[in-house]
């Protein structure tokens, strides 16, 4: 029985998992190494890998802040009444329930050249979807809850007494932050933080609905992918979603890590 | 000498301090802040989430019924529905028997099997749309296969139930998995004890402890199924009723210009979405009040 079980759950990852990621390196190297770097280093690979790594630190850099002072917020602060908090709480969830194409389409909607924020910003030359800021408010809105998300329950589990004797013995916020808090959290927003990269990394929806899919301003490499192969040049794309197939395990590794260091502390 | 003017350095050191501790603990520091962030907040979240609903009734209430009730935007709606149904049943089993397997039993590989579990999340759906081509598309050994048994997959509902089944492996098992590891051995022994078969005493023990995880697990993976759009757009076709997926037709509705259209349909799912949000967390709350 016990043989049966296992033997089924191997089965499970070997076809769902193993066989399809070894399937995109194969791709890759189909024709040989010389096609491999011919698909990785044309230069709309390069510019859009370029652009997935733009997006990526904006977007982590932003998230980790506001995201480290929202979970603060909806834990400590008592300016804010429990009824107020509960409802902030589950609003932070929604961006996991909208479907990217969605999260794309209201940026579209609100920022776009016929809304009127998306006018006003036209007029004084600044553009917004179809454009950099676009995909970054787009990868901001589908990965804003990953952070918040992996602090406050740490912030729940320590509770406020530490904090509390730290202020009453004098200690400034920004010290009880980095003296008390910080220390105590560092884990969990590591781990936050690798999320953030792998999920931005991987945006797809969203960004090719704000983006426009342009090809050497706008494209991202997940959208690459999806433009090589609707155009059945899928030799092309393996390379670059082998390379993206790599960072994802990396991230991987670096999350088991990140997991075991945050239970230690 | 010397002692006279240390003494001056230090005053005008704490008066140093003095000013920074008050220009520190200015009000308008934390009020700033806090706006700050509930502003950034309300306007990366709230407000485009707000925008889609007024945009799908801006035109009246007539224009979003006719949105609606056109019969591809319902048909797209049902279609993800069913499917997404079919995939979170199929999670349901493998993703308890997973959880069970990797926390029940020590075997070689274990620890690599388990950290594997989260690869889906960690993989640009894109990247995993382009897999199940590569995998079972035209041209691959499976595929043909396939078609020579009359089966078809990719540009058809299995491919798309696969590609549902990818992205949202992880759910059930990652709920599941903590409930196991708490489960009490003791518990498990004394319902042998008092001589209840191995069946029984799961049925009767394990499965109800396991329940709450593969409730709210299920739930997610099927909201994750609802929304999915990178692993899909590869591998669906384009046939309304048949083959053509929510996300898919919004995509198309966009591309084509028809914003209105597209809003419509995205209220529908978004309602949906968040309804089994809720959902969900009445579900964990409940089960953490008991």
């Amino acid at each position: 029985m016990r043989r049966l079980w296992i033997g089924l759950t191997y089965a499970v990852f070997i076809f769902l998992l193993i066989i399809p990621l070894s399937r995109i390196a194969i791709g890759a190297f189909e024709n040989g190494l010389d096609g491999f770097a011919e698909g990785l280093f044309r230069p709309e690979a390069l510019h859009a890998l370029m652009m997935t790594g733009l997006i990526v630190i904006v977007v982590t850099i932003l998230n980790a802040l506001f995201g480290i002072m929202m979970a603060l917020y909806l834990v400590r602060a008592n300016w804010l009444s429990h009824k107020i908090k509960s409802i902030l709480n589950s609003i932070v969830d929604l961006p996991y329930a909208v479907s990217p194409v969605i999260g794309g389409l209201m940026i579209v909607l609100l920022l776009g050249p016929d809304s009127i924020i998306g006018g006003f910003f036209e007029g004084i030359g600044f553009k917004v979807v179809y454009a950099f800021p676009g995909m970054v408010i787009a990868t901001l809105f589908v990965t804003f809850p990953l952070m918040v998300r992996e602090v406050m329950p740490v912030l729940q589990e320590i509770g406020h007494d530490q904090e509390q004797a730290a202020a009453t013995l004098g200690a400034y916020s920004w010290t009880t932050f980095r003296k008390v808090t910080w220390p105590s959290i560092r884990w969990a927003v590591v781990y936050g933080l690798v999320l953030t990269v792998a999920r931005s990394l991987g945006e797809f929806g969203a960004v090719l609905v704000v983006s426009g899919n342009i090809m050497n301003k706008t494209q991202t490499a997940t959208t690459l992918v999806y433009q090589d192969v609707e155009n059945f040049n899928v030799a092309a794309a393996n390379g670059v979603a082998l390379v993206l197939a790599a960072f994802s395990v990396a991230l991987l590794l670096m999350m088991e890590w990140a997991k075991k260091r945050k239970e230690v502390h | 000498m010397n002692s006279a003017y240390e003494s001056t350095g230090s005053k005008f050191r704490r008066r140093e301090g003095c000013i920074v501790t008050t220009w520190i603990r200015h009000k308008g520091w934390t009020w700033g802040f806090r706006s700050t962030v509930l502003l950034y907040f309300f306007a990366l979240i709230v407000l485009p989430i707000f925008g889609v609903y007024v945009q799908s009734f801006s035109a009246g209430w007539s224009h979003f019924a006719e949105s609606i009730v056109e019969p591809i935007a319902w048909k797209a709606v049902l279609l993800t529905i069913k499917l997404g149904l079919i995939s979170t049943l199929i999670n349901v089993l493998i993703g308890t028997m997973i959880a069970w397997v990797l926390t029940k039993y020590r075997f070689p590989g274990r620890t690599l099997l388990n950290s594997l579990v989260d690869l889906p999340f960690a993989l640009p759906t894109a990247v995993g749309g382009l897999m199940i081509l590569l995998l079972l598309g035209p041209g691959s050994l499976i595929g043909e296969a396939a078609e020579k048994l009359g089966f078809e997959i990719v540009f058809h509902q299995p491919a798309i139930v696969i590609a549902m089944l990818f992205v949202t492996f992880p759910f059930v098992i990652r709920a599941v998995q903590p409930l196991l590891e708490e489960l009490d051995p003791l518990e498990e022994e004394a319902a042998y004890t008092l001589g209840a078969s191995k069946t029984t005493t799961f049925f009767k023990v394990i499965l109800p402890s396991m329940l709450p995880g593969i409730i709210s697990g299920g739930m997610l993976a099927f909201s994750r199924a609802l929304a999915e759009f990178g692993a899909v757009v590869l591998v669906a076709g384009n046939i309304p009723g048949r083959t053509l997926i929510a996300s898919v037709f919004i995509f198309g509705e966009i591309e084509s210009d028809n914003p209105a259209g597209a809003a419509a349909v995205s209220v529908m799912l978004l309602t949906l979405s968040f309804l089994i949000l809720w959902i969900i967390n009445t579900v964990q709350q409940r089960g953490r009040r008991m």
